[in-house]
């Protein structure tokens, strides 16, 4: 893929040590900015992407000429207002869109990583990023937001590092992955290895991509993102391009051509074994675990505000989960509120234009920013 | 600003930590914020007030008080506030054993069903009575399980908590709840505010 000039990337020269053991040092983030950072430094916003996202969270995507994946959210004027406040963004140690991941080059065998890369967790991921502060020299952020795997991952910055942001933002998210979630995640990871093209992980080696099982891993992962009525109301049992069922294996349905369409897209911009180190991390988190059982425990050491949010269609990360997180808060008398956004929209709501979600976001950071 | 809301606001000391269930808008929080400096948070039920009260950057958890208050834990507030909404409730023993748990002190306000207009309506007219602080009808009224002054102090009895204080309110005029003119300021008042604690 040739990108490479429209990524911006820094070099952490310090080691970096990983929850596997291993130690990686003088390995590249690449990260982007929007907005300014202001004299004060004290307008910064660090956004943590999801398991497919990246960098580029608004504006256009140089390296897939489409919208940032959070464009709804972020921009002049928009929740996270970027007239107001200096947003950074990192592609995920383990990702594909610049930062240190499994497509890497190994120095020392000369070869692609593939499956040979460490395998790296939330708190890994975490670790890296918070070097982007001391890149900027911002000495504490005014929020840490995300979704998804976004929002552990700002779990994980705020119990790692309790005193470097003012707020927090976990959304559709949760504290430790359930079974269904890696159920869901093994499916995906068993439809890249079942391409025979997947090659152990070294296809790039022998120049082929197991775009199949990829596009099979996204089509299952998508259905998770969305709810029964949501697909229900956009598609229904309408047909594709056709007037009567075919008899056949083609995509008669619209939402079989949707899915299909979703996959092949997905291959383009995705890279198969970041898919399995990725949903890997997501598999291991587990910050009850951590904290012995107590969730509170991660968040004892910390006066940051936190802004809870889930979505009553959300059957990945339901409201539950992210009630407990809340309970875990309260617990210990931190601050807290929490919002569940009535949207048919499923798991993906947060990233999609739901006026209700987008204005709760925007008013809590806004009015927090003026809080002393 | 409502005469409820400054009572209520000189029960309290200032800078306490204040949980207000029901917090609605989030007027009376804001309210207590602006006299008492309070650390105040709030725990509402419906969507739109919890909207609202982000967009005014109130602490706001959106809940149910018969479900949601036992997260918190003993006594880890300075005072639990409930405004007119213990009849509103399935269980309001329940609900004020939970103020009672988490709160060092409770602040109950309740509408008055022995208020003489509410008396009046009944025995005149022979329907449900409606008024200004009851303004549903008996159909689509949230409130299940009214009560008049004399029946929450009664309640305070059976249920052995501590009635620190009680005030009646008569057209916006508040006036101690004694043992002995009780039965007055039952008929007089149209909302009886009780600090409790257990």
């Amino acid at each position: 893929m040739n990108f490479k000039e429209n990524i911006k990337t820094i070099t952490i020269d310090k080691p970096l040590k990983l929850d596997c053991g291993k130690t990686i040092n003088n390995f590249p983030l690449a990260y982007e900015t929007y907005g300014s950072l202001n004299k004060e430094k004290d307008n910064a916003i660090l956004v943590f992407h999801a398991l497919t996202g990246d960098q580029f969270v608004t504006g256009v995507n140089p390296v897939t000429n489409k919208d940032g994946w959070w464009s709804y959210a972020v921009g002049p004027g928009k929740s996270i207002d970027t007239k107001k406040y200096f947003v950074i963004c990192a592609n995920v140690i383990g990702g594909c869109m610049g930062s240190f991941g499994p497509g890497h080059q190994n120095p020392e065998t000369k070869k692609i990583y593939g499956t040979d890369f460490p395998v790296i967790t939330i708190n890994d991921m975490v670790n890296a990023q918070k070097n982007l502060l001391d890149h900027f020299g911002i000495k504490k952020l005014f929020s840490v937001v995300g979704g998804s795997m976004g929002g552990m991952q700002v779990l994980q910055f705020v119990s790692n590092y309790p005193d470097k942001t003012k707020t927090a933002v976990p959304i559709a998210c949760t504290s430790s992955h359930s079974a269904q979630n890696i159920a869901f995640n093994e499916l995906g990871r068993q439809a890249i290895a079942a391409d025979h093209k997947w090659q152990d992980g070294e296809y790039s080696s022998k120049n082929t991509i197991p775009d199949k099982g990829l596009a099979v891993a996204r089509m299952a992962a998508h259905i998770t993102y969305l709810s029964k009525k949501g697909l229900q109301e956009k598609f229904g049992r309408k047909l594709q391009e056709r007037d009567d069922l075919k008899f056949g294996f083609d995509a008669d349905f619209q939402i079989e051509s949707y899915l299909r369409y979703q996959g092949s897209v997905f291959v383009d911009r995705f890279d198969a074994n970041s898919y399995l180190y990725i949903t890997r991390a997501m598999d291991y988190f587990d910050l009850v675990k951590q904290n012995n059982g107590n969730l509170s425990n991660a968040f004892k050491n910390t006066k940051a505000k936190f802004f809870v949010i889930s979505f009553t269609s959300d059957w990945l990360y339901p409201t539950q989960e992210n009630k407990d997180i809340v309970i875990a808060l309260n617990s210990i008398g931190a601050n807290v509120g929490f919002v569940e956004i009535k949207s048919d929209k499923g798991h993906d709501s947060f990233l999609l234009d739901v006026p209700d979600f987008l204005k709760a976001l925007k008013n809590f950071l806004d009015k927090s920013y003026l809080e002393e | 600003m409502k005469s409820e809301f400054k009572i209520i606001s000189n029960l309290i000391d200032k800078n306490s930590h204040v949980l207000d269930v029901g917090c609605g808008d989030g007027i009376l929080m804001e309210f207590l914020i602006k006299e008492k400096k309070a650390n105040i948070r709030g725990i509402e039920i419906s969507k739109t007030k919890v909207q609202n009260c982000i967009a005014k950057g109130l602490t706001i958890i959106e809940g149910n008080a018969e479900d949601d208050l036992k997260q918190f834990p003993d006594k880890s507030f300075d005072y639990v506030i409930l405004g007119q909404t213990l009849q509103a409730f399935l269980k309001p023993e329940k609900v004020i054993n939970e103020l009672l748990r988490i709160g060092k002190q409770a602040i109950v306000t309740i509408p008055n069903f022995g208020y003489w207009k509410v008396r009046l309506h009944l025995l005149l007219k022979g329907t449900m009575p409606v008024t200004k602080t009851l303004p549903d009808e008996w159909y689509n009224t949230a409130n299940i399980h009214l009560c008049t002054i004399k029946d929450f102090v009664n309640f305070s009895k059976t249920m052995s908590f501590k009635l620190s204080k009680s005030i009646a309110l008569k057209n916006d005029q508040p006036s101690i709840i004694t043992n002995s003119n009780l039965n007055i300021k039952n008929l007089s008042s149209n909302l009886g505010i009780f600090l409790i604690e257990s």
